[in-house]
């Protein structure tokens, strides 16, 4: 459980410093590296590459945002298998809803709660 | 670039040489610091579903990543995760929580405009490029990798 911990916070560091790589040296914008990063995400589970690295690594991959686009691909795979290729349409966010229902959900009670400073 | 009038590129050449040079060395050990204890709080919260949930591993990282996005508001909320993106860069903007937090704050800032147009139509300001190619690209492999699977039955 020790190594887990630490395997996260290696992982999900590195990732987040392949983020900060994007940042500084190829001077993208947060909105495009975060962009590529989703891209990428999708692209390894694709391949079949992100699942064997949230088996070793846990939230270490399941947290970046990285995770948004593995898991939009597995949803659209889960549901590719039982309704055809119509279910790359119809099952693309069946994983991915924790992730953007809470944010939806959390933001809009966030303005409710908050208000902005300055 | 051939375009470029004379004064352009002297500008340019001022530009570059003046631009502070950043301390990449640095903001590389920092974003891996916050990250990295960002994504082991994450692992703590999904062994807190795993065990007290009857979530698996496989399934505890949707509750996780929910339970992050309301961290996140809070320190949205509070303006502590705005500070702690000042100084982490990407360490606090890669994670699920910096994700949320481009949500977050936008919903907040635009509050004044009102809910419908104000929060509504800007919550998404921020955030929208990631869902956009997230799930184009994601639309692209899947139909890829669904073609081959099932039409030409073999691969992967």
């Amino acid at each position: 459980m020790l190594a887990m911990f630490f395997w996260a916070f290696v992982v999900g560091g590195l990732i987040c410093v392949i983020g900060q790589l994007l940042f500084d040296v190829a001077k993208l914008s947060p909105g495009h590296t975060l962009s590529l990063l989703v891209v990428a995400g999708a692209v390894l589970d694709g391949l079949g590459l992100y699942e064997p690295l949230m088996d070793f690594a846990g939230a270490g991959a399941t947290i970046p945002i990285t995770s948004f686009g593995n898991s939009l691909v597995h949803g659209a795979m889960a549901e590719a298998e039982r309704h055809g290729i119509i279910g790359v349409i119809t099952g693309m966010f069946e994983v991915t809803s924790a992730g953007v229902s809470s944010a939806i959900i959390f933001a809009f009670i966030g303005a409710l709660l908050f208000r902005s400073k300055g | 670039m051939t375009t470029q009038t004379l004064e352009q590129e002297q500008y340019k050449k001022l530009h570059e040489k003046n631009e502070t040079k950043r301390p990449v060395l640095k903001n590389c050990l920092v974003a891996f610091l916050v990250g990295g204890t960002i994504c082991a709080i994450g692992q703590a919260v999904t062994y807190f579903y795993i065990y007290f949930f009857n979530f698996t591993e496989q399934t505890a990282s949707n509750p996780t990543v929910a339970t992050m996005i309301f961290f996140s508001m809070l320190l949205t909320g509070f303006g502590v995760y705005d500070r702690i993106g000042q100084f982490a860069g990407a360490g606090s903007a890669v994670p699920v929580t910096g994700f949320g937090n481009a949500v977050i704050s936008a919903a907040i800032e635009h509050r004044t405009e009102g809910y419908v147009l104000g929060v509504g139509g800007n919550m998404f300001k921020l955030a929208g490029s990631v869902i956009l190619f997230g799930v184009f690209s994601a639309f692209v492999v899947a139909l890829i990798k669904t073609v081959i699977i099932q039409w030409l039955g073999g691969g992967f």
